[in-house]
Parts: structure tokens; C-alpha cells; sequence
């Protein structure tokens, strides 16, 4: 505070070199505002991760990783199976989805098309609906109408169509950053549209696809809402049409249940190494793709 | 007088309303180089473009008259994919695939079907030696082509474009992106070349339309207004828009 007192008198009496002065309070203020920004949003998340292991990794016991789930052991396994299962079959059907649709919005049709903008309208449209809708959408229409009741399919296709709008979207921005002048070679080669498209667009937008993928691999596992009305909350290993609780779900039923609240914790660390490999895995995977 | 190895005759173009080429006759010759001289947005681009139907990707682009190949017309009887690679590009601006070399190189052949790593090998290595960059790149082959210089990015672009065995070349201002030494380099290169291909050059550089090329035509406002041996236009032009311009009164 000193610093602007001091600063911003001497810009209205001295005359010498008052913009001089000025500027550097102002500076002073700005860099301050900067680093105490940076700092706090650094140190929540810090603290967040901090407090959730402190919590967690004390009631990392033995018995919550075995192979059965019962109400005395409050085991993970089964949820950490159906989380990689539902994340799994939700990307495969999503991304070869959500990445065609891209690739006909932006090679293939002319642009100002009426069907694009449909198209794009749509899509940002799904994006901002809440995902206890999809939920109760999935519930209808998946569990109810087409009698699949609660199973791992009703609820990776739910969390399909909830990130389908996401990997469109990260899709269409990597296929629009890949420069003219590649196709423009392809082109000039002699090469058809379909050649352009998967040997030089694609590979050239990888990265940017990928992280989409990521993203999308975020919110499935960190997903509740969606869930409990379409995959349901059975704790075991499940078929395409059994019942299957992901991590995020056995996180919010232990903690609803308020009886193994240590256990929940555990659950969240383990949720947490969860996503941190899934991340890394996949930039992994961007980097070897793009290396050659 | 060797044959005329591309004929326009009546070719009229259009962005959407805008008329960006009128009524353009010319020939260009076998085993010839032809500069497009003249200033910005007058059209030279657009009608090199036209040669290897590049303009078909534009929106709103529509071209009236008769372009041929051989006597063929490129824009009814041909396929288009075929078309490209008899009549090969090379851009402005350096643009290898962001991918090693050799595979560079050999996306032209592999596209029309060459499949025989030992064809590839070969093709490969002709065409490097043909762009007179085998030296530099004969060890490093797996490299990304990205990690060349400008210079010799663009040759490893020509030898691209050679390896898919074209018969015409076009060049969209090759050296305008490059220095001197480059520049000179792909000039002699260029005139090499010129013993095998028919090549079709845009350039800015009026030096460098009487260094390499035989024919030049001067383009003003989508119009031809002159065409002539390189020599004679540059020392006699007929018409006083083309002396204005060579003089550098305007442009």
C-alpha cells in the first residue's frame, strides 16, 4: 500500500518526470495483483490435494482392495474396474463420433453450409445442458424405454452423449489449426480428399484431438450425477447390462451413507491417481503419435 | 519453336462477383519456362492455379473457357487427381508434411499406388538428385523435413513434386520466401529442370524472370497485356503499360 501512496503523489506535484513515478506504483500494484492471483489459485489446489491425502492415505487399508465388494470391507476394486470400463466403452463411442462428425464439418462441407450451423447450434446447446439431465435422459430413455434397466451401457452411452459436443468441439478447433498449406501440398500431389484427411490433417491435429480426449476422460470419471439414474449404484465387476458403481459414485455413497467417511477419502486418492495416470497416459500417447 | 504443351483460349474466372481473370489466351511450350510477371492482384496466381485446377478447393470460384493439357481439357476430360499429379505445384511458402524426408518425398508415389520399398528407395533418391539436395539430405533421411532450413525446405518441396513424375511444373513465387544463396540455388535449379518439364513460374522479381525464363506475360488487372520472348519483352515491350511497369514506374 505504501508503494502507491508515495508513487501516485509525486505524478500530480512534481513535474520532472511524474509518468515515470507513476507508472512504476502502478506496476508495483499490477505485479502484486499478478503473483497474489497465481499464488492463491496455486495454493487451493495445493491444499485441496494436500488435505485429501492427508485424509485419505492414513485409511488406505488392505481390505478396501478386495476383489469383492460387502458392506464390512467397503472394497474399491469393483468401482475401479467399472470406472475403466465405463470410461472405455463412453470413448468408444464418442470419439470415432464426435471425431467424423468434426472431420464432415470441417473438410467436407462448403463453409456457410445450413446444416454445419444446425450442426454447430446443436452442439453448444448440448454442452451447457447440466449433466443430471443427460441423467434423467438416460434413465428414460436408455433404462426405461429400450429396457436395458441400470447397466454399464445405459450409463457409458449417457456419458457418451454428454461428452460427444466436448470431442467435437476440441476436434473441430485441432482439424482448424492444421495450416491450408499442408492440404494445399496434398492436393497439389494428387491426392484425393480422404488421403488429405487421414494421412496429413489428422495426424498434424493429434495433439489437439487428444486433449479433447482428455477432457472428456475428466468428466466421465469425475461424473455422479449422470450416473446413479443410469448405471446404478451396485458395487460389483459389471456386464455391458449389470448395474456398476464408478469411483466418483462409491465416493458419494460412502460419504452419503456417513458411516465410512475414512473410507471415502481413501476412495478419493485413489480417484485422484486414477485421473493423474489416465492424463498422463494419454499425453503420452500424443507424443509418441506426433513424434514420427 | 518447340509444341505448345498447355493452350488457354477464352478462359474467363470469377470469385463470386468479383472478375478476377478476363479473357486469357496463351500457350505455353514444352520444355519451356514461362514467367507470370505483374503486380499484386492482377491474376497470376489465380491463372497458375487454374493450370492445376488448385482454384476447384475455392468457394465461389467459377471458370468459363478452354484450359488444355496435351490438347486434353483439363476441366471435362480429366480426372482431377490424375490431372495434379501431370501437372505438379510447388507453393510460395516452403510447405513440407510434418513428417520425416523420405516419407515426404515419397507421398506423391505411394499416392498413385507405389508400393515397393525398393521402387520408393529409388524414386526417392532421383528425385532428391533432381531438387540437387541429395547431399545434404542423404544421411538424414528420417529426419523431419521441419528441421531444414527454409532454403532447403523448399527443394525437398520440388523433389516432392518431382517424385510424383509430372510432366508440368508449376512455381508460385518459389523464391520469395528464400535469401540470395537459396534463391540462386533454385534458379539453377530450375533451369535444369527445364530440360525434362515444362515449368510455369510466378515471380515478383523481374531479375529473376529474365535470368531464368523463355516466354514471359505481364498480367495487369486480370488481363494479359503482353506475352513474348523473355528477351524481347524486357528490352522492346509493345505496349506502354509493360514498359511503364518493367521500368518500375509503377508496381
Amino acid at each position: 500500500m505504501t508503494t502507491v501512496k508515495t508513487a501516485a503523489k509525486p505524478a500530480v506535484k512534481s513535474k520532472p518526470q511524474p509518468e515515470r513515478v507513476y507508472g512504476r506504483g502502478r506496476a508495483a500494484v499490477q505485479k502484486g495483483l499478478v503473483y497474489g492471483a497465481a499464488v492463491i489459485t496455486f495454493a487451493m489446489l495445493l491444499f485441496l490435494i494436500a488435505y485429501i491425502l492427508w485424509r485419505g492415505i492414513p485409511n488406505l487399508k488392505p481390505s478396501l482392495f478386495a476383489w469383492t465388494y460387502n458392506s464390512d470391507n467397503v472394497s474399491m476394486v469393483p468401482a475401479m474396474i467399472t470406472t475403466v470400463e465405463i470410461t472405455l466403452l463412453a470413448l468408444l463411442i464418442a470419439v470415432p463420433f464426435g471425431l467424423f462428425t468434426a472431420i464432415y464439418l470441417n473438410e467436407y462441407a462448403k463453409r456457410g453450409n445450413k446444416l454445419v450451423n444446425v450442426i454447430r447450434i446443436t452442439t453448444e446447446t448440448l454442452s451447457g445442458i447440466p449433466s443430471i439431465v443427460y441423467g434423467l435422459f438416460g434413465m428414460l430413455f436408455f433404462v426405461t424405454y429400450l429396457h436395458w434397466g441400470y447397466s454399464l451401457l445405459a450409463g457409458a452411452m449417457t456419458l457418451a452423449i454428454m461428452i460427444l459436443p466436448l470431442i467435437m468441439r476440441t476436434a473441430e478447433e485441432a482439424l482448424m489449426a492444421v495450416p491450408d498449406s499442408f492440404r494445399e501440398g496434398s492436393f497439389g500431389l494428387g491426392a484425393g480428399r480422404l488421403r488429405t484427411v487421414f494421412r496429413i490433417v489428422l495426424p498434424s491435429a493429434m495433439p489437439g484431438i487428444l486433449s479433447g480426449v482428455i477432457l472428456g476422460i475428466g468428466r466421465i470419471v469425475g461424473e455422479t450425477a449422470a450416473l446413479i439414474f443410469t448405471a446404478g449404484t451396485m458395487a460389483q465387476i459389471p456386464g455391458l447390462l449389470q448395474s456398476g458403481r464408478t469411483l466418483a459414485i462409491h465416493m458419494y455413497v460412502l460419504s452419503g451413507e456417513g458411516l465410512h467417511m475414512n473410507e471415502a477419502y481413501a476412495t478419493a486418492v485413489v480417484l485422484l491417481v486414477v485421473v493423474l495416470l489416465m492424463n498422463s497416459l494419454s499425453a503420452l500417447v500424443a507424443k509418441k503419435l506426433t513424434k514420427k | 519453336m518447340s509444341e505448345n504443351k498447355i493452350e488457354i483460349r477464352g478462359m474467363n474466372l470469377h470469385y463470386g462477383d468479383f472478375h478476377a481473370l478476363h479473357d486469357i489466351d496463351l500457350d505455353i511450350k514444352s520444355n519451356e519456362i514461362t514467367a507470370f510477371i505483374g503486380p499484386s492482384g492482377c491474376g497470376k496466381s489465380t491463372l497458375l492455379r487454374s493450370l492445376n485446377r488448385m482454384n476447384d478447393l475455392v468457394e465461389g470460384c467459377r471458370i468459363t473457357g478452354d484450359i488444355r493439357l496435351d490438347g486434353e481439357d483439363i476441366y471435362h476430360d480429366c480426372d482431377v487427381n490424375l490431372l495434379r499429379k501431370r501437372v505438379g505445384m510447388v507453393f510460395q511458402k516452403p510447405n513440407p508434411f510434418p513428417m520425416s524426408i523420405y516419407d515426404n518425398i515419397a507421398y506423391g508415389p505411394r499416392t498413385h499406388g507405389v508400393k515397393s520399398r525398393v521402387q520408393l528407395d529409388e524414386i526417392v533418391e532421383r528425385s532428391l538428385r533432381g531438387a540437387a539436395i541429395w547431399e545434404e539430405t542423404k544421411d538424414c533421411l528420417k529426419k523431419s523435413a521441419l528441421s531444414m532450413s527454409g532454403g532447403q525446405q523448399q527443394r525437398i518441396c520440388i523433389a516432392r513434386a518431382l517424385a510424383a513424375e509430372p510432366e508440368v511444373l508449376l512455381m508460385d513465387e518459389p523464391t520469395s520466401a528464400l535469401d540470395p544463396i537459396s534463391t540462386s540455388k533454385i534458379e539453377d535449379l530450375v533451369l535444369e529442370l527445364k530440360k525434362d518439364y515444362t515449368i510455369v513460374m510466378v515471380t515478383h522479381n523481374m531479375q529473376q524472370a529474365t535470368r531464368v525464363s523463355d516466354t514471359t506475360a505481364f498480367f495487369l488487372l486480370g488481363e494479359i497485356v503482353e506475352v513474348g520472348d523473355t528477351e524481347q519483352l524486357f528490352s522492346m515491350p509493345k505496349d506502354k503499360r509493360t514498359e511503364d511497369y518493367i521500368t518500375g514506374r509503377f508496381g
